[in-house]
C-alpha cells in the first residue's frame, strides 16, 4: 500500500486551527503588499479626521503612560527625602501624587476615547467591505462561480474580513502606541542615566537573538504539528464517513494502526512545539531579569555615589520592565500586517473581479411578459465554458410558441447548458438567441428572466416560511395568489396540514420537508411566476410513488400553453415532446422528434435502447 | 467528565512534579523584590557597595532558578497535555470504530468527527493552560499575599480595595460583555448562512431576479453584526485601560499610605517598593484566575462531549464463544425480523421474513424511508435485530464473530465511497494480497476497466481523500469492483446502480450475472428496470414487507409495486420488459 506516499498529498490542518503558538507559524504573504495596502488606505480615507483624532489620542494616552513612572519616582524621592531629612513633606508628596493620579486619569480618558472612535471607524469599514462583496456577488458572471468553491468565497467573506477587522481594530493603534512607547521610554531612560540605558538596551539584541534562535528551531515542530493534525483529522473524517465499509471489509485493525501512527507523531510534535512556545516566555523573562539585576547593581552603585536617586532607580526599573512589550508587539504587528495584506488582497480581488457584460446599460427593448408569445430561436450559436474549447459549435433551431422541447443525454452531457444560455447566465461566443424576434442581448437581464418560469432539479429553498418561498416566484403576489399557485401544484393540502400552514418555517438545511414536497414547492413557485416560457428539469431522485405522481401531474399542468424546455429523464416526456435535442459531451449531436431520431439509428437510438430494451 | 479525567490518571506523578516546579518558580520570583528591598534598605541607604554586589549575584542566581523551574514546568506540562490528549483521541477513535451503525447515527458522523478532532484539541489546549496558568496563578497569588502581609500588614487594605474594584469591573464585563459574544457568534452564523444560501441558490435567485431582496436581507444581517461588533469592541477598548488605571491608582495609594508609615518608622523605604511589586503580582494573578474561570467552562463542555461518546457501548458485540463455520454456502434467511432504534416509538423494520438463495438474485424495492437500507444492513450486523433472527446457512449470525461474518459478505454501499490511496489500494481493500490479474478481472466485470485505462497511471492513479478526483459513477463502479475482488458468497448492493447511466447499468448487471452467478445477490434498487429480471422482488413500505415475488407476479397482485412501476415506466415499456 502506498499510504506513506499519499499521506503527503493530503491537506494540512484547516484554516483557523490556531492553537498555542499559532503566531509563530510562518504567515502567508500577499502577492502585492503595497498595492493592497494602498487600496486599504483608500477605504480609510473618508475617515481621515477621525483617524487623525485617533492618532492624537493614542499618542497622548501613551505619553502620559510614559511620563508617569518618572513622576512616581519623584514621589519616591520625596519619601526618601523625608526619611533622610526626618520630616515628611506630605503636602508636596500629596501634590505629586495628585498630579500622577490626574495623569493616569488622562491616559485612561484618551485611551478609551481612541478605542471608541477606532471601533466606529473599523466597523464602518468592515461593514462597507461586506456590503461591497454582497453587491458584487450579484454582479459577477456565473462563470466566476464555476471556478471557485462556495467555501472559498465564504471564507473570504467571513475569515478574511475578520482578519482585516482584527488589524483595523487592534493592530493599527498598536503600531502607533508601540512606536511612541519605544521612543518615549528611550528618551526617559537616557534622561535618568545614559550608562544604565546602554546596559538595558544591550540586553535587547541578546533576547531578540535568543527568540529568533528558538523560533527557527521550533518552526519544524510547528509545521509537523499542523501536518500531523491534518493527517489525524483527515483520517478521522475518512474513517468515520466510511464506517460501514471499514466494518464490511474487516479493516478496523488497519485503520486503528494507521491512526495510532499519526496520533503518536502528532503527540511528539505537539509536545515539542508546546514546550518551545511555553519556554519562550520564561527565557526572555530571565534575560529581562538579568537586566533588572544589572540595573539594580549599577543603580545601587550610582545611588551610593549620589549620582542617582532611589526614585529614579525605581522609575528606571519600571521602564526596563515595560520596554520589552512594545518591541515584541511591533514584531507581531509586522507579521500580522503580512497576513492581513494577504486576506485583504483576497477580499479586494473579489470586489474588483470583472463583472457581467453591460449590466448597467439601458436596454434597447423591453418585453412585456404578458404579451410575449414565446417563440425562441437559436441562430448559429457557439459557446464554450472556457476560452480554448467550444462545446456548442454551430447550433440553430427554432421553438415555436407552445411547443415542448426535450433535452436528453447521458449524465454529464451538459444538458443544463442550453438553459443557462437561454436565460443569459453565460455569454455566447457567437450567433444569437432571440425571443419573439428580439435578440436577448437587447433586453435587460431582469426583463429577460421575467419571461421564464423555472423548476430545477436542485430544489433550492431558503430559510423562511413556505409562503415566502412560494412568493419567491413573484414578489408582489397576494396571499390568495400564493395559495392558488400551491393548489395548482398539488401541495396546498400538504401545506395546510402542517403545524403552522403557510407560515411554517423551513429550517436551515431544509430538512423538515421531504424532497418530493420541495419539488412541489418549486413548481408552485413557477406557477406563481406565470411566465410565457418554462424551463423544467425532471427529477431523477426517487420520491415515494404518490408524490411522484403529483409532481408529474403538476408539471403537465404547468407546461400547458407555454413554450417549454424540459431536461427529460422520463420516456413519456420524450415521446410527447415536439422536438428533442440530444446532447453528449456538451454538444448537441442530434435533433428531431422521437420517430425521426429513432430512424437515424444513431446515438439517440442506442441511448433509448440501453434504457428499456432487455 | 470523569470519562475524560480517567485518562489523566497515569500522569498524576508528573502533575505533582509540575505543581512542585511551579511552586519553586513562584517562590523564586517572589524572592526578587525582597532582595531589591534589601539592596535599598541595607545597601543604598547604608552605602554598602559590597552588600549590593553580593545581593545582586544572589538575585541573578534566584532568577536563574526561576527559569529552570519554569522551563521544567513547561516541559512536563507540554508532555502531559500532549500525551493525555493522545490517549483520549486514541480511546475515542477506537470507541467509534467499535460502534455499530445505530450508535453512529445517534451521534451523527459529523458530530463524532468534531468530537474526535476539535473537542480533543480544545481539551489539549485547556490542559496546558490549566497546568501552567491555572495552577500557577493561585500559587503566585497566595505567595504574593503572604509576602505582602509579611512586609506590611497595615498596607494590606490597599490590595483588598484594588481587588474589590477589579472584581466589580470583571463582574460587570462578565454579565455585560460575555453574553454579547454569544450574540456576536450567532449574528456571524446568520450572515454566513445567508451568504451560503445566496451562493447555492444563485441560479434561482438570478432566474427570479430577486437579487435586490437578497442584498437587503444580507444588509440587515450585516448591520446587526456591525452594531454588536461595535459594542464589543468598545467595551473591550474600555476594559484594558480601566484595569491599567486601577493598578496605577493602587501604586499611588500605596506610596501615599506607605509614606505615612515610613514617617512613623513602621516601614522601610525598600519594603514599600517591594510591596508595590507584590501588589502587582497579586492583581495579575487575580486577573489570570478570573480569565481561567471564563476558559474552563468552554473546555469542560468539550470534555463532556467527548465523555458522552466514551461512555456509550456498542450495541453489536461478538459472542463469547463464536462458532467457526466452514466454507459458507450463502443461504440467507430472515425469520420475523424486526428492528427499532433505541428509544424509537415505531419499528423501522417490522416482522420481515424471506429467504435469499445462492445463485439467485433478491431485489428490494420501495419508497424513500421504507427501510430498505436498514433491512440489508442487518445482514453484516451494522445493526442487530431487535426481534426475530437472521440465519446464514442455518446459523444465527450472532453466533459467528463479526470478523468471520463480514468475510462472507461483499457489501457495496449507496454512495461510492473511496479512501485516499490509489485505485489499486482501494480495490485491494477486501483482499490485500489480490494479484493484478484479480484486480483487472473485477474491474472488467464492474465496467471500470475502460476509465481506469484512460487514467494516466492506471491502477496506480492516486485517489484523494473522499475520492474527489473520481466521478460519482466511477466511484460506484470501483466500489463494486472492490467487493468483487473479495470473492464473497453473499453480495449486498445497497442501491449501488443509481449513479450509473442506463447503458452501464445494464452492461454491468450482465457481466455480474456471468461472474458471480453462484453467489447470493441482494440488491436494493430505486429504478425498476434494474430489477425487472430478479428471481425474487421484496416490496417494502413503512418497514413492512408488502409484496414478494417476481415482477410478473407483483404486477398482478401488489398495488404498491404496480404504482412504483407505473410511475417509472409506461404500460408499453412494462410490456417490453415482459417480453
Amino acid at each position: 500500500m502506498s499510504e506513506e506516499k499519499n499521506a503527503f498529498r493530503r491537506r494540512g490542518g484547516k484554516r483557523g486551527h490556531g492553537g498555542p503558538g499559532a503566531g509563530m507559524m510562518p504567515g502567508e504573504k500577499a502577492k502585492d503588499f503595497k498595492g493592497t495596502m494602498k487600496t486599504l488606505a483608500g477605504y480609510l480615507k473618508p475617515y481621515k479626521f477621525r483617524l487623525a483624532a485617533v492618532f492624537v489620542f493614542a499618542v497622548a494616552s501613551t505619553v502620559f503612560t510614559i511620563i508617569s513612572p518618572a513622576v512616581l519616582g519623584e514621589a519616591t524621592d520625596k519619601v526618601v527625602e523625608g526619611l533622610m531629612g526626618g520630616s515628611m513633606d506630605f503636602r508636596g508628596l500629596g501634590i505629586i501624587l495628585l498630579v500622577l493620579l490626574g495623569m493616569y486619569g488622562l491616559s485612561l480618558f484618551f485611551g478609551v476615547a481612541q478605542g471608541w472612535i477606532m471601533a466606529d471607524v473599523s466597523q464602518k469599514i468592515i461593514y462597507t467591505l461586506r456590503d461591497r462583496m454582497s453587491v458584487k456577488t450579484d454582479r459577477l458572471p456565473l462563470k466566476y462561480f464555476d471556478s471557485k468553491t462556495h467555501g472559498e468565497i465564504q471564507s473570504r467573506m467571513i475569515n478574511d474580513i475578520e482578519t482585516v477587522n482584527q488589524t483595523l481594530s487592534v493592530s493599527l493603534t498598536q503600531i502607533i502606541t508601540s512606536i511612541v512607547t519605544i521612543v518615549g521610554i528611550l528618551v526617559m531612560m537616557v534622561r535618568i542615566s545614559l550608562i544604565m540605558t546602554l546596559i538595558a538596551v544591550l540586553v535587547l539584541p541578546v533576547s531578540m537573538g535568543l527568540i529568533r534562535l528558538i523560533v527557527s528551531k521550533s518552526q519544524k515542530h510547528f509545521k509537523n504539528q499542523q501536518k500531523y493534525l491534518g493527517y489525524v483529522n483527515g483520517h478521522v473524517e475518512e474513517m468515520y464517513t466510511g464506517h460501514d465499509i471499514i466494518k464490511a471489509f474487516n479493516r478496523e485493525e488497519e485503520s486503528e494502526k494507521t491512526f495510532e501512527e499519526y496520533n503518536d507523531r502528532l503527540c511528539e510534535s505537539a509536545w515539542k512545539s508546546q514546550f518551545i512556545s511555553g519556554v519562550m516566555m520564561p527565557l526572555t523573562g530571565f534575560i529581562g531579569n538579568l537586566a533588572y539585576v544589572a540595573v539594580c547593581l549599577l543603580g545601587g552603585y550610582l545611588a551610593i555615589n549620589g549620582k542617582i536617586s532611589i526614585g529614579n532607580i525605581q522609575a528606571f526599573i519600571q521602564y526596563v520592565r515595560s520596554f520589552n512589550q512594545p518591541i515584541s508587539q511591533v514584531a507581531n504587528v509586522a507579521s500580522q500586517l503580512q497576513s492581513t495584506a494577504a486576506a485583504a488582497e483576497r477580499v479586494f480581488e473579489f470586489i474588483e473581479e470583472e463583472e457581467e457584460e453591460d449590466l448597467d446599460r439601458e436596454p434597447e427593448t423591453v418585453l412585456d411578459p404578458r404579451r410575449v408569445k414565446g417563440e425562441v430561436s437559436f441562430e448559429h450559436v457557439r459557446f464554450g465554458y472556457n476560452e480554448e474549447e467550444n462545446v456548442i459549435k454551430d447550433f440553430s433551431f427554432t421553438a415555436h410558441c407552445g411547443q415542448k422541447i426535450a433535452i436528453v443525454g447521458p449524465t454529464g452531457a451538459g444538458k443544463t447548458t442550453m438553459v443557462k444560455l437561454l436565460m443569459r447566465f453565460y455569454e455566447l461566443k457567437g450567433g444569437r438567441i432571440t425571443i419573439d424576434g428580439h435578440n436577448i442581448k437587447e433586453l435587460s437581464r431582469e426583463n429577460l428572466r421575467s419571461l421564464f418560469s423555472m423548476v430545477l432539479q436542485d430544489t433550492w429553498l431558503n430559510n423562511g416560511t413556505i409562503r415566502e418561498n412560494i412568493r419567491y416566484g413573484r414578489k408582489n403576489a397576494s396571499d390568495e395568489e400564493v395559495e392558488k399557485a400551491a393548489a395548482a401544484a398539488h401541495i396546498d393540502h400538504f401545506i395546510k396540514t402542517q403545524p403552522k400552514g403557510y407560515d411554517m418555517e423551513i429550517n436551515e438545511e431544509a430538512t423538515n420537508i421531504s424532497q418530493g414536497q420541495k419539488q412541489l414547492l418549486t413548481i408552485a413557485r413557477a406557477f406563481l411566476a406565470d411566465a410565457p416560457i418554462l424551463i423544467l428539469d425532471e427529477a431523477t431522485s426517487s420520491v415515494d410513488t404518490r408524490t411522484e405522481q403529483q409532481i408529474q401531474q403538476a408539471m403537465t399542468a404547468l407546461m400547458k400553453g407555454r413554450t417549454s424546455f424540459i431536461i427529460a429523464h422520463r420516456l413519456s416526456t420524450i415521446k410527447n415532446a415536439d422536438h428533442i435535442l440530444v446532447m453528449n459531451h456538451g454538444d448537441i449531436i442530434e435533433q428531431g422528434d422521437h420517430e425521426s431520431l429513432l430512424a437515424q439509428n444513431g446515438f439517440y437510438t442506442s441511448l433509448y435502447n440501453s434504457q428499456f430494451a432487455k | 467528565m470523569k470519562y475524560v479525567l480517567r485518562y489523566y490518571r497515569p500522569y498524576c506523578p508528573y502533575i505533582i512534579l509540575i505543581l512542585l516546579l511551579l511552586f519553586g518558580q513562584a517562590m523564586c520570583e517572589l524572592a526578587l523584590p525582597g532582595y531589591m528591598s534589601d539592596i535599598i534598605n541595607n545597601g543604598i541607604v547604608a552605602t554598602d557597595m559590597e552588600y549590593i554586589k553580593r545581593t545582586g549575584i544572589i538575585m541573578a542566581g534566584v532568577s536563574a532558578a526561576a527559569v529552570v523551574c519554569s522551563a521544567g514546568g513547561s516541559f512536563f506540562a507540554a508532555r502531559v497535555s500532549a500525551k493525555s490528549s493522545r490517549d483520549v483521541r486514541k480511546a475515542l477513535f477506537e470507541k467509534v470504530t467499535s460502534f455499530s451503525a445505530a450508535e453512529l447515527e445517534e451521534f451523527s458522523t459529523a458530530s463524532l468527527i468534531t468530537r474526535s478532532t476539535n473537542d480533543v484539541q480544545m481539551v489539549q489546549q485547556a490542559t496546558v493552560m490549566i497546568l501552567r496558568l491555572a495552577c500557577f496563578a493561585p500559587i503566585m497569588g497566595i505567595g504574593a499575599v503572604i509576602r505582602a502581609l509579611e512586609t506590611s500588614l497595615s498596607l494590606s487594605w490597599t490590595i483588598g480595595l484594588a481587588l474589590l474594584v477589579i472584581l466589580c469591573i470583571m463582574a460587570v464585563s462578565f454579565f455585560l460583555i460575555l453574553p454579547k459574544f454569544q450574540v456576536l457568534q450567532k449574528k456571524l452564523d446568520r450572515l454566513n448562512l445567508i451568504m451560503k444560501e445566496r451562493l447555492t441558490g444563485i441560479l434561482v435567485i438570478r432566474a427570479f431576479t430577486t437579487e435586490k431582496e437578497e442584498e437587503r436581507n444580507f444588509d440587515t444581517a450585516n448591520r446587526e453584526l456591525t452594531k454588536i461588533n461595535m459594542f464589543v469592541n468598545r467595551a473591550m477598548s474600555f476594559m484594558m485601560p480601566a484595569l491599567m488605571f486601577v493598578m496605577n491608582a493602587v501604586s499611588v495609594l500605596i506610596i501615599w499610605a506607605g509614606a505615612h508609615l515610613i514617617e512613623s518608622r513602621e516601614l522601610m523605604i525598600g519594603d514599600m517598593l517591594a510591596y508595590l511589586q507584590y501588589a502587582m503580582h497579586v492583581i495579575m494573578s487575580f486577573l489570570f484566575i478570573t480569565m481561567i474561570f471564563i476558559m474552563i467552562p468552554r473546555a469542560a463542555v468539550s470534555a463532556q462531549r467527548i465523555g458522552r461518546v466514551l461512555q456509550v457501548e456498542s450495541s453489536v458485540n461478538d459472542p463469547e464463544n463464536p462458532v467457526n463455520p466452514g466454507e459458507p454456502e450463502g443461504l440467507v434467511e430472515f425469520e420475523k425480523v424486526s428492528f427499532a432504534y433505541p428509544d424509537a416509538q415505531e419499528k423501522t423494520i417490522d416482522g420481515v421474513s424471506f429467504t435469499a438463495e445462492p445463485g439467485k438474485t433478491t431485489a428490494v424495492i420501495g419508497g424513500t424511508g421504507a427501510g430498505k437500507s436498514t433491512l440489508i444492513g442487518l445482514i453484516p450486523r451494522f445493526y442487530d435485530v431487535t426481534e426475530g433472527r437472521i440465519l446464514i446457512d442455518g446459523r444465527d449470525i450472532r453466533e459467528i464473530s463479526q470478523h468471520r461474518l463480514r468475510e462472507m459478505i461483499g457489501y457495496i454501499p449507496q454512495k461510492g465511497m473511496l479512501f485516499s490511496g490509489t485505485i489499486g489500494s482501494n480495490l485491494r481493500y477486501g483482499k490485500e494480497d489480490a494479484t493484478d490479474e484479480e484486480l483487472r478481472e473485477a474491474a472488467e466485470t464492474a465496467q471500470a476497466m475502460e476509465f481506469i485505462e484512460e487514467k494516466e497511471h492506471g491502477f496506480e492513479e492516486e485517489v484523494s481523500q473522499g475520492g474527489t478526483n473520481v466521478s460519482g459513477g466511477q466511484k460506484q463502479r470501483l466500489s463494486i469492483a472492490r467487493a468483487l475482488v473479495k470473492r464473497p458468497k453473499i453480495y449486498i448492493f445497497d442501491d449501488s446502480f443509481s449513479a450509473l447511466d442506463f447503458k452501464t447499468d445494464k452492461a454491468l448487471r450482465e457481466a455480474l450475472g456471468k461472474k458471480v452467478g453462484d453467489s447470493t445477490i441482494i440488491i436494493v434498487a430505486q429504478r425498476i428496470n434494474t430489477i425487472l429480471d430478479a428471481d425474487q422482488i421484496l416490496v417494502m413500505e413503512e418497514g413492512r414487507l408488502v409484496g414478494k415475488g417476481t415482477h410478473m407476479q407483483l404486477m398482478e397482485d401488489c398495488s404498491v409495486y404496480r404504482e412504483i412501476a407505473l410511475s417509472q415506466l409506461s404500460e408499453e415499456e412494462l410490456e417490453r420488459g415482459r417480453s
